[in-house]
């Protein structure tokens, strides 16, 4: 299976069976959401920090869920992203938390590679909770596990994920953790928001014609368009981007006959996504949410449990 | 008096010694005068020239200062620093350039010429008083820092400033193609998710630049152009072609631009967030070829000290630049010794710099300034960033092992740095 990497910052140094094991592990954890008592001892006296240095509420609580539901204390540093404006390094506000005998760093920043700081730093196993464009592994292995969930299987399947890739940690780890996996992986957006770059990944490819996309995917990720990037100059306007490249039922019919739909959240209704795309029989978006605690819980139980 | 005892000049296997007398070299292999001082068998060439330093005064001494930043020149073979005007206040003031050398000629390290702004306030829109200026004794004009956006100013600049025999230098990069890039823009900056600063950038900025020379140049108008830094293939071959056509144009290249590529930001380490940014082996190895048939005039280190917590942030967050004035001869000789040859790699730290500047190229000749360097080009040493002279104690060299390190070197007759 290979060693067990200390932190879940990208997928580099994770083999595609240690990740097998995690979202095998992650159906474990589903049994433990539906039973009455929703709680296993497995991280009692642990305590667990959600280092959060940009804003989020749904993943901090998807994690802070998580943790508690596997008897953890957590502890919840919402920094924003001031406390670096204001001169402190990451490395100072990580050894005032260190103080605090934290034993695993749940981190969130605006900056790609922070995490990567932060591990540095921390002595201790840290969970990667979204570094600026960079990395968000935990959404990648929900997304991964919510498909598998469908065909059993990932292996010859193809993804397309589809909006801002530029801007996307969610496209950039699922477009890094799904060909381990044996998927194929097909990003999708207007030209200046994918950048060529991305096509030296291997298992991805790129093309700005979302029915080619579309074609012969099994399942296919709108992402979210970042409304404040449109400054920027990207895009002529919404409504010509909405025209394009909205996932709904039309372009859906290009997809394979049982082809899921899937989002990050939050979501921009009408815009990246229609309402029958959304909210129709092929949507997994509620089922992924649900599957990111279980993903979650997996996580900390592979990176803390029989550690020492 | 001194006598340096003990030396060998490039290219000879014999043992010297060199006579200085009221700052000049009074001559070879006379009886020994004045105070003594051992060569330890090594290589003497004149001190090296630094056309691009930021020693940060005043205003930001917590980074560096004159006298750790003079000193940490001295201690890497320089007799000479041209230092940035990116100060707070800003170096555009007569005032600030006299008081910056006389601080500095008290100091005994380094020979400092303060570079002045081009603009007032750096801002790139009104011209300084040049003229001014240079009388104060600024070496030469840069906006450097910041990129010359507006262009009729920056020809503006270059008319007066030729007028005035004077070169100006620029920071070539265009800020509207940079946009919010902090490393190279490639399938690097992609798979580490960081906003990227494509080769266009700079290869776009040195093209209208060299423009800009071109008709003044048609024009019959005298107007001196450096490109600080160059960074990227494309820019180079334009600086190629330009002198081709006999425009007067010199660039210079930062050793850590051939010695590093933007692999090394995987890291995630802002010690190497650099501008222009670190680029890509392709790049350094055009560079290299630029050094060896010389459409590169010269080298530069843009020593550019920030404080550890600066760069302990975030790559976004930190500051850009990399500090390393006092191994800059040892990196480039110990790799680049074998495909360069140490007389080139001298001639474009020492005399290269000074013909881009106009000066007086340094020999070792009896009557001329006694400004001159003992290097060690054999003893292996590993780069210990706590016996920098410098504030800066943090470099990407830590633990690398480099030979060619400076034994002694003089200023003015007198020594500056002894190991």
């Amino acid at each position: 299976m290979g060693a067990r990497p200390p932190h879940l910052l990208d997928f580099q140094d994770w083999t595609p069976e240690r990740l097998g094991a995690i979202l095998d592990n992650a159906d474990t954890m589903l049994q433990v959401l539906d039973r009455p008592v929703k709680k296993v001892p497995a991280l009692q006296g642990l305590t667990v920090c959600n280092a959060f240095f940009e804003n989020s509420t749904r993943t901090r609580t998807s994690f802070e869920l998580a943790a508690r539901r596997m008897s953890a204390d957590v502890l919840t540093f919402a920094a924003g992203a001031s406390s670096v404006s204001k001169g402190e390094s990451l490395r100072d506000t990580m050894e005032v938390l260190t103080s605090y005998k934290v034993d695993a760093y749940i981190v969130r920043h605006h900056a790609a590679g922070a995490a990567h700081l932060v591990a540095r730093y921390s002595g201790k196993p840290v969970i990667n909770a979204g570094d600026g464009r960079r990395a968000h592994p935990t959404q990648a292995l929900l997304d991964a596990y919510t498909i598998r969930q469908e065909y059993g299987s990932l292996e010859g399947k193809t993804v397309a994920i589809i909006g801002d890739i530029r801007h996307s940690r969610v496209a950039r780890s699922n477009a890094e953790l799904l060909p381990k996996l044996g998927a194929k992986v097909v990003l999708c957006g207007p030209a200046p928001l994918l950048p060529a770059g991305l096509g030296a990944l291997p298992g991805v490819t790129l093309t700005t014609d979302p029915r080619a996309a579309v074609r012969g995917a099994h399942a296919v990720m709108a992402l979210r368009l970042q409304r404040e990037r449109m400054s920027g100059g990207f895009l002529g306007s919404l409504q010509e981007y909405a025209d394009t490249y909205q996932v709904n039922e039309t372009l859906m019919q290009e997809a394979e006959s049982g082809a899921v739909v899937l989002h990050p959240g939050p979501m921009n209704r009408d815009l990246e996504i229609s309402g029958d795309a959304a909210d129709g029989p092929r949507s997994r978006i509620l089922k992924q949410v649900e599957n990111g605690q279980a993903i979650r819980m997996s996580v900390l139980y592979h990176l803390l449990v029989g550690r020492n | 008096m001194i006598t340096i005892t003990n030396i060998k000049r490039v290219g000879s296997e014999k043992t010297e010694s060199v006579t200085i007398e009221n700052g000049l070299i009074k001559g070879w292999n006379l009886p020994e005068e004045g105070d003594v001082i051992d060569g330890q068998g090594g290589t003497v060439a004149p001190a090296l020239i630094e056309l691009h330093a930021h020693l940060r005064e005043p205003g930001q001494t917590e980074k560096e200062d004159l006298a750790s930043g003079l000193a940490a020149a001295a201690a890497g073979g320089y007799g000479t620093v041209v230092s940035m005007p990116n100060t707070s206040p800003v170096v555009d003031d007569p005032a600030i350039v006299r008081s910056l050398i006389e601080k500095a000629s008290g100091l005994g390290f380094a020979r400092l010429r303060p570079a002045a702004a081009l603009t007032k306030g750096q801002k790139g829109e009104e011209l300084a008083e040049l003229t001014y200026l240079k009388e104060a004794g600024a070496a030469m004009f840069t906006d450097d820092g910041r990129t010359n956006e507006n262009a009729r100013t920056l020809r503006l600049g270059l008319e007066t400033a030729g007028s005035l025999g004077m070169v100006i230098s620029v920071h070539a990069e265009d800020a509207s193609l940079r946009a919010d890039g902090v490393m190279n823009e490639g399938p690097v900056s992609e798979a580490l998710g960081l906003p990227g600063n494509p080769a266009s950038a700079e290869a776009a900025r040195v093209a209208r630049d060299i423009e800009i020379v071109a008709g003044l140049h048609a024009q019959g108008v005298p107007a001196r152009l450096h490109i600080q830094h160059l960074s990227t293939a494309r820019a180079l071959d334009l600086v190629r072609a330009a002198k081709a056509q006999g425009l007067p144009v010199t660039c210079e290249v930062c050793p850590h631009h051939l010695t590093l590529t933007d692999e090394a930001l995987r890291s995630f380490d802002a010690i190497f967030k650099v501008a222009p940014p670190l680029r890509t082996q392709a790049d350094a190895d055009h560079l290299l070829e630029g050094l060896r048939d010389g459409s590169v005039d010269c080298l530069a280190t843009d020593h550019a000290p920030h404080t550890r917590a600066e760069k302990e942030r975030d790559l976004l967050d930190a500051p850009s630049g990399i500090a390393y004035i006092e191994l800059a001869f040892p990196l480039m000789y110990t790799r680049f010794g074998e495909t360069l040859g140490l007389e080139r790699i001298l001639d474009l730290m020492t005399a290269a710099p000074a013909r881009v500047m106009g000066w007086t190229e340094p020999t070792l000749d009896a009557g001329q300034k006694a400004d001159l360097v003992v290097l060690d080009l054999t003893t292996e040493r590993t780069v210990n960033p706590a016996e920098f002279k410098s504030k800066a104690k943090f470099t990407p060299w830590a633990g690398e092992t480099l030979k060619g390190w400076p034994l002694l070197t003089v200023v003015d007759g007198k020594v500056a740095y002894q190991r």
